[in-house]
């Protein structure tokens, strides 16, 4: 009787667990489900190239573009900045598990003992800090081109955000009630463009998804123009209206974990071009 | 005598017309305008040849006195598209005080003759 007991209430609590851990994967699987239906022509590892999947002209030029970018010295800068040792002698790769090859996939996660978000970008501050060096602006020009090499040292691997545990998923489900939330003058929420108008025509600008917009950050905006993907929250932002907060706040960090998670499984590649 | 009451008649009218025709110009470039009514974004226009480069997230404004015979519901439409429907993504240009009361009526007047 006793067995028995501990037996159901040993399935309730896992029953109770499940509920709570299956969300954001629920909240993925029918986000997925409903762009195939809404873009039944596009393919989910096409979904990283956002807008140009629409668009095969469009497509075939940003591929011109890539086979010879753009922004080859800016890139080449961000290398100089990962490599050049700290006064101490140690260098980035030192804070990072392999050198930092293939870790950007797992940013942001959900640190337990500070209860935040961090963000790779917090990662490198904290590499930096430790060694004694000054802390990069976040959203500046400097951090944008150091991540850009940093990042590119996970190409290819697949974007693994994890949201395990209660405080993990408080910060998830703040970033996508942000998501959802409308705000501003015109009364837009992200949602509104990226989810409910995805593929549709604003102006002469097609819509993207959500899913793949994660996996390509920085961005150089047309051709050298270094944008993180905090930079491209505040631009849509100023668009809809509304007040853009600061990079590294609490709100666009939790933003960036669920907009992260969300293109879990797709491929990474930074730095790219986008117009 | 005559003549001259007809050449004021005549002159007025055409006063009038011109400023009906002003009207419909404002309600024209408040609709077009990026800052303004921007209805461009999500519309198409295609009874305006000068209408370009329009998005598709709503559909195209045609036979609008067709389609609105009542022109307070137009009117509704445009001060707050949610009330018709909550899910709406067209931005609510009374409500949100994006365009004033008088600009909505001359968009209104701009779009009832599409
Ligand atoms: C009024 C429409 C609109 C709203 C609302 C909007 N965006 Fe955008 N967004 C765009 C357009 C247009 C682009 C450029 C075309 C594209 O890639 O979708 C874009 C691009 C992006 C991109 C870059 C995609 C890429 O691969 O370069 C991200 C990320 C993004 N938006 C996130 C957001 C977030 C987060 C919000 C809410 C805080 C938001 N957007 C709200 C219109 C909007
Ligand atoms: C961001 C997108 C967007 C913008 C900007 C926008 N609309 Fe709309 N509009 C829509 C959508 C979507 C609908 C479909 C019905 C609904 O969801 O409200 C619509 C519906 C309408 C309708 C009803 C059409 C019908 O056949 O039922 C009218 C009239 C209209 N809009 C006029 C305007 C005018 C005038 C402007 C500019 C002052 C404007 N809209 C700006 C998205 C937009």
């Amino acid at each position: 009787m006793k067995q028995k007991l501990i037996t159901i209430l040993a399935l309730l609590l896992l029953g109770a667990s499940f509920s709570v851990y299956a969300s954001p994967a629920k909240d993925r699987a029918a986000l997925i489900k409903y762009y195939k239906k809404i873009l039944p022509d596009i393919k989910f590892h096409d979904y990283i190239y956002g807008a140009l999947a629409m668009n095969p002209d469009a497509k075939a030029q940003y591929d011109d573009i890539m086979s010879f970018p753009p922004y080859g010295i800016d890139l080449d800068k961000g290398k100089s900045m990962w490599e050049t040792p700290f006064k101490n002698g140690k260098k980035f790769s030192s804070c990072f598990k392999h050198g930092g090859k293939n870790v950007a996939g797992n940013y942001p996660y959900f640190d337990n003992t500070a209860g935040h978000v961090v963000t790779f970008e917090n990662a490198i501050n904290a590499c930096l800090k430790k060694n004694g060096e000054a802390e990069l602006e976040y959203g500046g020009k400097q951090m944008g081109l150091l991540t850009a090499y940093a990042r590119s040292l996970s190409d290819g691997m697949k974007v693994n955000v994890k949201v395990k545990g209660k405080a993990a998923l408080a910060a998830y489900e703040k970033g996508k009630k942000y998501y959802y939330k409308r705000n501003g003058q015109l009364n837009f929420s992200c949602a509104s463009c990226h989810v409910q108008s995805a593929g549709k025509f604003i102006r002469s600008d097609q819509l993207s998804m959500m899913i793949g917009q994660a996996s390509h950050w920085p961005e150089f905006r047309g051709g050298t123009k270094i944008t993180t993907l905090q930079d491209r929250f505040k631009q849509c932002q100023k668009n809809m209206r509304a007040k853009p907060l600061k990079a590294n706040s609490e709100d666009y960090n939790n933003l960036e974990y669920f907009v992260t998670y969300m293109s879990n499984g797709l491929p990474m590649q930074t730095p790219v071009f986008r117009k | 005598m005559r003549i001259k009451t007809t050449i004021l008649f005549s002159l007025i009218a055409s006063l009038g017309l011109a400023s009906m025709a002003f009207a419909a110009e404002d309600g024209r470039s408040l609709a077009f305008d990026k800052k303004k009514g921007n209805c461009l974004a999500c519309h198409a226009i295609p009874g305006d040849p000068k209408a370009e480069a329009a998005g598709n997230i709503g559909p195209p404004l045609v036979n609008m006195k067709q389609r609105f015979p009542d022109r307070a519901k137009l009117r509704a439409q445009i001060w707050d598209a949610t009330v018709a429907n909550p899910n709406s993504v067209m931005p609510p240009f009374g409500r949100n005080k994006i365009l004033t009361e008088k600009e909505i009526d001359l968009v209104t007047d701009y779009v009832q003759g599409l």
